[in-house]
Formats: C-alpha cells, structure tokens, sequence
C-alpha cells in the first residue's frame, strides 16, 4: 500500500476484476494468482479464453506459470533488475508512452538515466532470464492495449518490497498502462481484509479513508466527531513494535485477530519478545499460539459469519458480511467486545447497530461518503472511492492523469529511482540454497482457519526440491530431511518438483504446529512497509540419517 | 494450463509414436519456458496423435494419455473423453491385431455374420463401405507400421482366421468397384479402369487440372455463376445448393476461411466417395483447389474415415505427388491436410466433423451459427462432399454434367458397385443396369439412402432417380444408396438392425437422440418378442416424432425415417 | 451469456409482439424460466447453454424441426410459439426418456411438468435402460451420484474453459453410455480435482452434492425449509467473494455463491466452498 500511496496519493489496487477480463495482456509478477488468489485468476482465465496473452514473473514455474504464454523465471529478490531491464529496452525500442509521461509524470530523466545501465544482457546475467524473453516482456507490454501488471507478496514480502512496487509503477507510468479501463495496476490483497483493514485507518500514518495522521484538517474531524484529541504523530507499524519490544520501550499489548507467534519471521524472537511484555491481550476466536502466551483472552466473533460489517476487497470493493450463525459459548461479537472495554475505561459508546459505526466512517471518510449499508446492498458492494449518495466513480482510479486540462490532471504521479538489492542473505558454501515460501490452494496462512476442514489435496507441510537437487543430495521423495538456516533448523518431508530449478527450494507456512517454517526466515524488513522478507532465505538441506528407511510411499 | 497427471512416463514406443505427430518435446529452461496459447493452439493435434499410439501400441495407456495431455496443455479427462468417443481405440489393454466384421445392413443381407456368431475377440462393426463385396471385415495389427487391411466377400472361415491372426490378401483393383469402368458416356467414373489411380501425368494428359486453370481465368464470382447454373446440390445426403455455400463463404469478412472435404463415408450401403478416391484422387484434389479459389481458403483439410485404409493411402500418396509438383502447397497458396476418423457415423455430420477435426468430441454443433459464419476454428468454412465436389471440373470444362449421378448398389443384385446415370433413370432400370436380380431372387424391398433414409417396395421399381420426382414421393436419394433386399432376408431383421446401428452411433448429446434410440431399439425387441405390438408401434412413431422434432442433428432426426417406412411401406413389425 | 447489444430487434411469441435486444435468445424474450413458463433442464444461469436436453424447444415459423428456446438468438420477424401440439409432444417425451432413465427425484419443476406435458415415464417397464449405478464417495468434500445425471454438461464447462480450467472431468463414451468421467474414471483424489465445488453449484439435478447434503438426506435430517441463506464474504484471501451460507439449525450446512455476483459468477474455490468448518469446529 505504500509503494502505490507514494506514487498515486491512494494505497489501492487501480482497476477492477472486470477489467483484467477485458485487458489483452496481463503480467502476474510475483504471483501465484491460480492457487492463492483462485477467483481472481477465473478473470484472467476469461481474458485468455478471450485472446489476451499471459506472461507470468516468477522465479517458481507455479501453477499459474503453467498458463502463461511465457514464464520468466527470474531469480529470487531480482525483480528491481527486471523491472529496469524491462525499462531501459522500452525507452531504447522508441515504446515509452512519451505523451503520457510529459503531461502526467514527474522525474522521467532521472528515472531513465537510473535504467540505462540495464542493458538486456546485464539483465539476463543479473536475474538469469534469457534476453529475448525480458525483450518480449518489453514489448508486450509497452505495445497492449491494455494492460494489467498484477503482484502478491512475491513482489512485497522482501526486505525492499516497497521499491520493487515502485519499480512496477513504474513500468506502468513509462507505457500509459494506469488510468484507462482495463490498463492498471493490480497488487491481490494476500488477506480477507487487507485493503479493508488499511481504509479503516489500520496503519500507523494514517486515519480511516488514507487521511494523514499529520493533516491537521483531517485530524480535527476525528477530534470533533470523537471528542477526543486524536495524536498528531505516526504511530509504528507491526515490525517498528517487535523493535519497540526489543527495546522494552513497548511492555503492552492488545493483539486483535493476529498470530505474531507463528507468523512472523523468526519466531523464535517473536516469541520471546510477546512472552515478555507487561501485558498481553489477545481478542481471537482460536486460541492461537498468540493467545496462549496472553495474559487475557477475550473469544471474539468470526467476523464472516457471526457478526454483520463490512470489508473491502482488492479491486476496492466494499462489500457487507453478515451474520449467519451465532458465536460459540462465551465468544462474542467484537463489538461487543470493544464497547464493554471501552465502558470500563470510562467512556459510553452507544450503538446499537453496527451500521451506526459505518455511518459515523461515512462521515468522517470522504471516499466511503456515499456507501450507505442499503447501498452495498443494492449494488453489491461499491468500490471506492464513492463520494456521494448517488454517485458512482469509474471502476479505475487515476483517470485523471489522462486529462486535457492539467487542473483536472491534478498532482503528476513521481517516477521513483530505486536500486536493484540482492537478498539481505546471499548463498554461500553453508546455506547453498534460495528458500522461498508461499501458499498452497487448499491451505491458508499459519493454517489455523483452513486446517478446520478435511482437504482430500492437503499435503502437510513438505520441502519442494527441484529433481537435480534430489539427486545431488541423494534424497527421494517424501523422505524427511533437515532444513537449516542461520536462525533455525526443522524437518519435513521431501517433495520432489519438477517445475523448481535447481537452487531453489519451497515451502509455505500452513502448518507451523508440524514445521514452523519461520523458524527458517529472516526477519530483514522493508523499512518503508515493516514487510519481512519471507521471499528469500539462505538453507542447507540434509540428511537425517542414511541408514534410516525412507518415509512416504 | 497447470496440467496434473500421475507423472507416470510413458513406454518409450508410446512416447516414440507420440513424437512423429507432436515432435520431441522441447527442453525447458530453468528460468523461461513457453505455454499458454502456443500449446494449445495444437489441440488438433490431438486426433492424430492418439491414432499415431493407438495404431503403433493397439491401445491407449493411462501413461500414454496423461504425456499426450501434457504434450498439448490439456487435461487428461479431455484426451479421455475423446478417446472414448471413436470406436477404434481403447482405453484398456487389448490385443495389438483386431479384426472388425461387419454386421451391417448389406453385409447381413448378403449371409454375414451376425453379432452372436462372431468369433470371441471380433469385434461388430457398423458398415464398412465395402457393400459390393459384402460380407466385409477390415483388420488392423498394431506396429510400426501398423498394418490396416480389409477383406470381401469373407466367409465365416475367413474371419476365424483372421481372428487367429491372419491378414487379408491384396484387395482386388478399386475399379473392380465400378462395374460400368471403361463404358462411354461415363462423367464422374470416365477416368475409372482408364488411368491409373495414381499416374500424375496420365491425368494431367486428360485435362488434369485444366478447370483449375480455367477457374483461376474465370474468376471466383463466374465461377459460382456457373456452379448455380449446373444445379450442383450435396452428394452426401443433404442436398443443399453449392453454389449458395460457396458464395456465403466467399463473402465472408471474417478471415481465415476454412475448406474441409468430407470423405467421412460411413451412412450404410455408401461407398461411392471411397470407390471415386481409389480410382480418381487427383479430381478431388483439383476439386478442392478450384473450391479454395474460389471460397478464399488457403487451408483445407480432407476428413477421411478411418476404415478407408486404400483410400487414404492414394489420397496421401496423390497429395505428395501434387506437392512434388508444385501443384499444392509451398507457393500455391493452398494445402491439404489430411485427417483420419477413427470410427465414428457422426462425425460425417457437417459440424460434427470440425470438433473431430479440431480435436474434441464429435459431437455436432447447435446451427446457427452455420459453417459459413463459424464452421471450423469458429471461421467461415465450406463443407463439401467427395462426389459434389468431383462434379466442378466437369461443371466448369463441360457445362452440364451434373445431371449425373452415383448410386451404390448393393444387396440381391447380380453386379453390385458404384453405378453413373444421368437423372430420369428409374429404379427398375438401375437395378437391371446392375445386371438384374441374382439367381432366385426377388424384390422384397429397397432401402434408398442408408439407414437415414426409405424403405421402398416393389411397387416403386419405376420411381424416377430424380430430385424432383423423389421428393414428390416423400423419399431422399441421400447418399445414393440403393440396397436391393430380396425374399431371403427378413426385413425384421433390417429394422432391428438399423435400430441398434443408431443407438450405437449416437454422439449422446441431446436427450431425444440419446435415449430415442434406446427407446426405439427397446420397443422394436419387445415387437419381435410377441409383446403388444399396436402399443408398442404407436409408441415408436411417438418416439420417433420427437426424435425427428427435437434432437441437435440429423442423425437423431433421421433415426425413425427407415424404421417408419419399413413399417408403413412394408408392413414390418406387425 | 450470449452477447446482446443495444440494436432491437421485433419478433411475435404467442401471438404477442416483443421488442428485446439483438442477441436475445428466444427464451429471454419469453420472459425467462420464470416467466415464459418454457421448462428447462440443462439451462444455468452461469453456464452457456449447450441445448442438450432439448425440453425447452419451441416452434418456430419456417423451421423444420422445433429449436431450443435457451440458445436461439431471435431474429426480426420471427413467428415463435411456446406451446402447439409438436411442441407439447417433444416436451413430453424428453421428460420421459429422462424420467425413465434417470433419477429426478432432486430436480425441480420435474413433477409439475410430468403433469403439464401428460408425461409418464412408466409407461417404458421395468426393463428399459437406466442410468443407475452406486453413488461414488471417494473424498470427505463431496459425492456423485451419476445416477442422477442428465448429461447437462454444466460440470464439464464449469470444470473445463468456461470458469475452473481444471479440466478434470469430461464427457466420455457415446451414445447411451455416455457419461461423467474423470480419465478412466480414476477417483476424484487421483485427479486433478481441486475441490473448488463449481461443478456441484450448476449441478441441476443434485447428482453432485455436498457430502453435509448427502449424509443429512440419508439420515433423514435434511430440511431445506427450515435453512436460512446468509450472504456475506468469505474470509480467506482478500478477493472478496460472496458467499451464500445455507444455515441448519445453526451450523453451515452448505455454501453457494450467487450466480449474479461479479466477482465470483457463482464460482468459489475450496476454501470458500468447504472451509467454513473452522467457524464450527469446536
């Protein structure tokens, strides 16, 4: 969300589903879309059936490599070298949307100037992918109608996800691809509620609708509605907090609907750090790992069925969730939750109807103005932003880069100059192997929500290894063997894949009970977002015992 | 697309047989590989490489199907589904040499087999378009290269032999086929038993590709003037003017233009398409040049039926002959493909056969769109039978030859074959021309136009082989079938028999066709078991109604028509 | 699903003349399956028709043979009736050759057309052919039935290029024999099935089902009357799809997707379709 904010004012994905059905190309960069993200990829899947081409960046031939017309596959945490490889052939091949660029951009010469060193050959030795498919890449997409340039955590969680985003808008800024119907850029929300929890406000720097913390105006708002005095002063994001721990300047917490303790990178610190703060409260509706190291947990609601609200979706969309069964036991609402805590704190919230918590958004939030709950209703949800009652905006954002008149035009969007930087943990003699993670189709996240059904594909947790890496190391398939990085050591079976090359090997993060994968990670951040860089990893693999008889079939 | 299999390899022979059709398989890099489109845009390639594994190993193997799915990005239920569909190939294992005996219409009236004395391991076949020497069975033994052979006038001894693993001898000359070869007067057969097959120049003496010369001097507009002129009309059954397909395809803007012959012969009692391609391949090839001219088609495919083993190999040969000769492909602005059936009535159907051509099932498609809005590929497309399109030469270099005709006669006459007459020709004299009833034979009956088309009696041995005039009568030539029955052969029998044959060729798309013919043959059984026959006739002609008013295509809607005439003509089933 | 535009084209039903955009199929014109009261089976909403059960035909003036209401475009000037004797004859016996070899006893309207169309499926005995066979259970997700199945083709473009792309099913055989097969008909966990439950939501007839449907059904415990339907969003990744929860005596029995849901066209993958256990797990 930041990389785009910096660019555009706005930390939102800039087109709509619709419209990567309607766009003739579409590059996935850093996204396994076709398992991770399944319905989004059936829009892509009705643009291919309608003729668009695919192109997939990837350093894994994944599942949605396989449907690509061309898979790059690029080495991990080289996606900055591809972007300007991409960049220099665009400007050196005459393809730079130059209209566009001069009338709706700023710092194109140095942008430029930053790119020129990126000849495709350099490009090819620095991310190992051949000249002529960067090439290819190149002109695709400079020449698309209309394309669509989507990204998941492929692209943010590395130690400079931010820039790799800013690299990508880039690309977007060079060729015109943002601000027309089905041209855009597209970062799929990882989580139910990502996009949601950042409009609400739930990010340090900023209020409910992307308002600064530090915008005197906006904050009155919020002071005279709430009748408080709202802190002028950004407040720390997830991964500043385990430095606040660290520092033992931060000795409580109240963690809603989080489990840092199995999904941070490093655990094992993160651990230590929540097991000693002063205070830990946990509101969940599972007794996490999280929850256990509390001092209080509160069981909240599934705020998905047991409760009624809103979230919004990574095309903006802000949609109702209802409630269709009560809370087990004890749980409840999480509401109800907050108002009795904040009437034991001494202060009466009085709504009586969740709608009056939106309808107090709606007042303070200009994008979510026009969104009443009978609204969503009728329409099926709105994206934003949506200013008035009887206003609709276009499906994209920024069209306003394409205006005639540089009033209307507004602020130009910046070409950010970022730098290509390797993985914080390069390969060496010890750690040979690229570790890289991810999510399988049928599993989610640490495990906790998917792994209450009974899944006929579930694999357990497994270590992907490419067939030449097999056979160097002399392991079969399902025989468990022992991962190591500098922080950490687990077992898991061996899976054997095809679609890996040798130096790289996969896991996801499903199944932190059986395998706590982030024990394996590094906890290297973004120093822009506080994203850690699961992406990329230094490992050794090892046998556990030769003479022992090999596990699985 | 993200193909899952078992990841089994195949046999280096099933992976060798898959290779001649799709190539090696490319090598991928670690870090850049191609897909997407380019893959499946080969998905017509499907149909020819499990011909290519089913022809080398005799079978189709799980391990085989899943490499041909990856090989071409599709799922493996898809191959699946497809192979299942043709009935020479198999998903399970079975012997590398089958022998198929025919148990059809004009074999069974000639003392064939039927299904319960066949050899263990034989397998029934529907016709086998080799009426003039029926009884007939056609032999394949898997290999590299596989062996494909049919045999006449087989004897129960025969097909045990080739049950126990016997090829049939050399096939007697095609134009053994052509009863009247070498005769004057002769159109579309006048080349038969004159020239052989396959003598290039031979037929370039006899004005060989002179009406393609005489076309391209024409012009496409005069040309379909002149086809309009001639009356030319489809040979294959559904008699729809040329003229008028041509020139909708010809004025279509979407582009590429598609040109597909069918030689899909496979309505009971037909063999004149192979009989004109054994004896005659270049006219059709010339043909269908003139037609891509004229339609603005730079491909054409040619769809083959796979029990046609002579006929394709002079097609295959005749169609390198031309390409050595500069006469088709490289330059010429057109080629020819060649694709083979694989055992399947339906896919003589004019959309049917564009989804076995493309690789699908052969299911036919819901009309409109009509093949000249989006036929093959979904692009315009001409579909033309073998005779019609045989029939433009002449039509072009000669003005009127069209009011000639093939009739495939077989059954109770003394010299069965593919017979020319001009149109006004009776039925009787037909008969006579092919040298009247054999000894101690007497006209029962005749089915006129295959198993879609009409019984008649002997009362109507003067009808007129005219359009016209068989409309009138309520009958179709259809694809020129005339199958004498006589006194020996139970008409019962027959109408059994057709019954079966459209519940076994049903594609099982549409509902009435899938479960009509099922019906049909259901009520048909419990008339010949004694059971209630006036109930039981009336439901068939409800059953048959249906079919006729609501099935997808004219296999479901044809299905009652001999059946029904058999009935009302002929007084069966009482 | 046919791509209509804004060119009106006029054409007469029953005697009443319509107006619809050009691309309009004859049954939209109609009214719809609500309205025009022309019965359909293998029609989805979702799905583009493959006119295979042809219950739906209707007259058309200068056609030869009748034409399936759900697939054909109108034309300017077409004569269409919905109801004459050739009509009423076809309806009837499509009923009955499926009646008498399928299962319909989970598909709607199948009664109320029985009696409409004078249909009687009986009347075929005891021995005519039937689909009948046992019903496959080879994963906890769900079952099929096929004994139920008409052939409609809705899982097949569900699976295959008109939504999933896994391809995992398709039509095999022919004729009578034709049937849902996975390649040589291999259990679902040995496919390449992903458990998204696109094929079960078009399904019409109930062939596939929810193994919370089919165990509660064989338990006698199923009551449709008593569910509530809950539209809300499902809580996996951040696409946002909306999910129909089919609530039975407080706990999820079954989710669907809206057919008309832009984000989703009724599609879900298997989180969303099976995951809701984790809010009732306890």
């Amino acid at each position: 969300m930041v990389g785009l904010a910096t660019v555009f004012g706005a930390g939102g994905g800039t087109s709509s589903y619709q419209e990567a059905e309607d766009a003739d190309l579409i590059v996935m960069w850093g996204s396994n879309a076709r398992n991770a993200h399944p319905i989004f990829f059936h829009h892509v899947l009705t643009a291919i059936e309608r003729g668009a081409k695919l192109y997939s960046v990837d350093p894994r031939r994944s599942e949605t490599a396989q449907f690509a017309d061309r898979w790059l596959g690029l080495h991990v945490g080289t996606d900055i070298a591809l972007a300007h490889t991409v960049a220099r052939e665009i400007i050196h091949a005459g393809l730079a949307h130059a209209e566009f660029i001069e009338r709706a951009t700023t710092g194109f010469d140095d942008y430029a100037a930053s790119v020129e060193p990126w000849t495709l050959e350099r490009g090819e030795a620095v991310t190992g992918v051949p000249a002529d498919a960067i090439r290819e890449l190149a002109h695709a997409y400079a020449t698309a109608n209309a394309a669509q340039l989507c990204w998941t955590l492929g692209i943010t969680e590395h130690h400079n996800g931010v820039d790799n985003v800013l690299a990508l808008c880039n690309l977007a800024l060079l060729t015109g691809q943002v601000g027309r119907y089905g041209a855009g850029l597209t970062p799929l929300r990882g989580q139910n509620n990502v996009q949601g929890g950042g409009d609400m406000g739930a990010l340090p720097n900023k209020l409910p609708g992307f308002q600064d913390v530090t915008d005197d105006e906006a904050r009155a708002k919020f002071d005279a509605e709430w009748g408080a005095t709202v802190p002028a002063a950004d407040g720390l994001h997830l991964t500043e907090m385990f430095e606040a721990m660290e520092r033992d300047e931060l000795r409580s917490l109240f963690v809603i609907g989080e489990n840092p303790a199995q999904s941070e990178a490093d655990v094992s610190k993160a651990i230590e750090l929540l097991s000693s703060r002063d205070h830990l409260v946990v509101l969940d509706i599972y007794l996490t790992k999280t929850a256990e190291l509390a001092d209080v947990v509160l069981p909240g609601s599934a705020s998905w069925c047991e409760s009624e609200g809103t979230v919004t979706n990574s095309e903006r969309r802000v949609q109702r969730v209802r409630k269709a069964i009560d809370p087990p036991g004890e749980a409840r609402d999480d509401v109800d939750i907050l108002v009795e805590l904040a009437r034991r704190l001494g202060h009466d919230w009085a709504y009586d109807r969740h709608e009056q918590i939106w309808d107090e958004l709606r007042r303070l939030s200009p994008m979510h103005a026009g969104m009443s709950w009978a609204r969503l209703e009728e329409l099926g949800g709105i994206q934003w932003p949506c200013f008035t009652d009887d206003t609709i905006e276009p499906p994209y954002l920024h069209g306003r880069l394409w205006a005639d008149d540089p009033a209307d035009r507004g602020r130009p969007a910046p070409f950010s100059v970022v730098e290509h930087d390797p993985p914080v943990e390069a390969l060496d003699d010890e750690y040979p192997l690229r570790l890289t993670t991810g999510r399988r189709l049928d599993s989610y996240n640490t495990g906790v929500q998917s792994g209450g059904y009974r899944s006929p594909n579930r694999l357990g947790e497994t270590v992907d290894v490419s067939p030449a890496d097999a056979d160097r190391l002399g392991i079969a398939d399902g025989e468990i063997v022992r991962i190591t990085s500098r922080r950490g050591s687990v077992e898991a079976p061996v899976r054997i894949d095809p679609n890996l090359r040798a130096g790289l090997v996969f896991m996801t993060f499903h199944f932190p009970d059986e395998v706590d994968v982030n024990q394996l990670t590094i906890d290297a951040t973004d120093p822009k977002a506080g994203t850690a860089e699961f992406k990329a990893a230094a490992v050794r693999i090892d046998r556990i015992d030769v003479a022992s008889p090999v596990a699985g079939e | 697309m993200d193909v899952v299999t078992r990841g089994v390899p195949p046999t280096l022979e099933e992976q060798l047989a898959i290779e001649t059709v799709l190539g090696p398989a490319p090598q991928r890099g670690d870090h850049d590989g191609v897909g997407g489109h380019a893959l499946r845009s080969r998905r017509h390639l499907l149909l020819p490489t499990l011909h290519a594994v089913n022809d080398r190993i005799g079978w189709l193997s799980q391990e085989a199907i899943d490499h041909i799915a990856e090989r071409l990005d599709l799922g493996p239920a898809e191959v699946y589904g497809v192979a299942t569909f043709y009935s020479l190939f198999s998903p399970t294992e079975r012997p590398g040499h089958q022998v198929h005996a025919c148990v059809d219409l004009a074999c069974r009236s000639a003392g064939g087999l039927t299904e319960p004395d066949l050899p263990v391991g034989v397998h029934p076949s529907p016709c086998l378009g080799m009426c003039e020497r029926a009884p007939a069975a056609f032999v394949i033994e898997a290999g590299s290269p596989v062996q494909h052979a049919v045999a006449g006038r087989v004897t129960p001894v025969d097909v045990e032999r080739f049950a126990e693993g016997a090829m049939p001898g050399p096939e007697a000359h095609p134009a053994a086929a052509v009863p009247q070869a070498g005769s004057d007067g002769l159109v579309l057969l006048h080349r038969v038993g004159r020239i052989d097959p396959l003598d290039l120049d031979a037929f370039l003496d006899d004005r060989g590709f002179e009406a393609l010369r005489l076309a391209r001097e024409m012009g496409p507009e005069a040309v379909i003037a002149a086809v309009a002129e001639s009356e030319l009309v489809g040979r294959g059954g559904a008699g729809f003017p040329t003229a008028r397909k041509w020139d909708a395809v010809r004025t279509q803007d979407t582009t590429p233009h598609y040109l597909v012959c069918n030689a899909d012969e496979s309505e009971p009692g037909t063999f004149k398409d192979r009989t004109l391609i054994e004896n005659d391949p270049f006219t059709l090839i010339e043909s269908l040049c003139i037609a891509a001219f004229v339609t603005g088609c730079e491909q054409g495919y040619i769809y083959i039926r796979g029990e046609y083993p002579r006929a394709r190999l002079t097609l295959e040969a005749a169609l390198d002959a031309c390409r050595d000769r500069g006469l088709l492909g490289g330059d010429t602005g057109f080629d020819l493909t060649l694709v083979r059936g694989a055992g399947a009535y339906i896919c003589g159907e004019e959309t049917a056969i564009f989804n076995s051509i493309e690789g699908y099932r052969g299911e036919p498609r819901n009309k409109p769109p009509f093949p000249f809005q989006a036929g093959l590929f979904g692009k315009p497309t001409v579909v033309n039978n073998v005779e019609t399109l045989m029939n433009v030469p002449y039509v072009l270099l000669d003005g009127h030859a069209t009011e000639h005709r093939l009739f495939c006669l077989s059954g109770a006459v003394r010299q069965p074959g593919v017979y020319e007459v001009p149109y006004g020709e009776t039925l009787g004299g037909l008969i006579e021309l092919a040298g009247g009833m054999r000894d101690g034979s007497e006209v029962r009956a005749v089915l006129l136009g295959g198993a879609a088309g009409n019984f008649v009696g002997p009362d109507d041995l003067d009808l007129v082989l005219a359009p016209d005039d068989v409309r009138a009568a309520g009958l179709s030539l259809g694809s020129g079938v005339v199958m004498v029955i006589d006194q020996h052969t139970p008409i019962d029998d027959l109408v059994r028999r057709i019954a079966a044959f459209f519940r076994d060729e049903s594609c099982g798309q549409c509902v009435p066709c899938r479960v009509g013919t099922v019906r049909q043959e259901e009520a048909i059984e419990r008339i010949l078991a004694g059971g209630d026959r006036d109930l039981d006739r009336a439901l068939l002609h409800e059953i048959g109604v249906a079919m006729r008013d609501a099935s997808i295509c004219g296999l479901g809607q044809t299905a009652y028509n001999a059946i029904e005439s058999a009935v009302v003509r002929l007084g069966a089933l009482r | 699903m046919t791509g209509t535009t804004d060119t009106p084209v006029t054409l007469t039903i029953d005697g009443r003349e319509v107006t619809v955009p050009t691309g309009t199929t004859i049954l939209q014109a109609a009214g719809g399956r609500s309205e025009s009261g022309i019965p359909t089976l293998c029609y989805g909403e979702t799905i583009t028709p493959k006119n295979a059960c042809r219950v739906c035909m209707v007259e058309v003036e200068g056609s030869r043979t009748l034409v399936p209401s759900c697939s054909r475009p109108v034309e300017p000037d077409m004569v269409v009736r919905t109801r004459s004797e050739r009509v009423d004859h076809a309806r009837k016996m499509v009923l009955e050759f499926l009646g008498s070899s399928v299962d319909l006893s989970l598909t709607d309207g199948v009664e109320e057309w029985n009696a409409e169309y004078g249909a009687a499926p009986g009347r075929y005995g005891a021995d005519a052919a039937t689909v009948a066979q046992p019903v496959k259970v080879d994963n906890d997700l769900y079952v099929r039935d096929y004994s139920k199945c008409i052939l409609c083709y809705q899982c097949v473009d569900a699976c295959g290029d008109q939504w999933q792309h896994s391809f995992v099913i398709d039509v095999a055989g022919r004729g009578f024999a034709s049937h849902i097969s996975t390649e040589n008909d291999v259990s679902l966990p040995d496919s390449a099935c992903v458990y998204c439950g696109n094929c079960i939501q078009v399904c019409p007839t109930g062939a596939l089902m929810f193994t919370t449907e089919f165990d509660m059904r064989a338990a006698g415990t199923w009551r449709e009357d008593d569910q509530t339907v809950t539209e809300t969003v499902c809580a996996f990744c951040g696409v946002g799809c909306n999910l129909e929860l089919h609530v039975q005596d407080g706990t999820i029995v079954k989710v669907t997707s809206p057919p008309d849901s832009p984000i989703t066209h009724g599609n879900l993958c298997i989180k969303g379709r099976f995951g809701f256990q984790h809010a009732q797990n306890t």
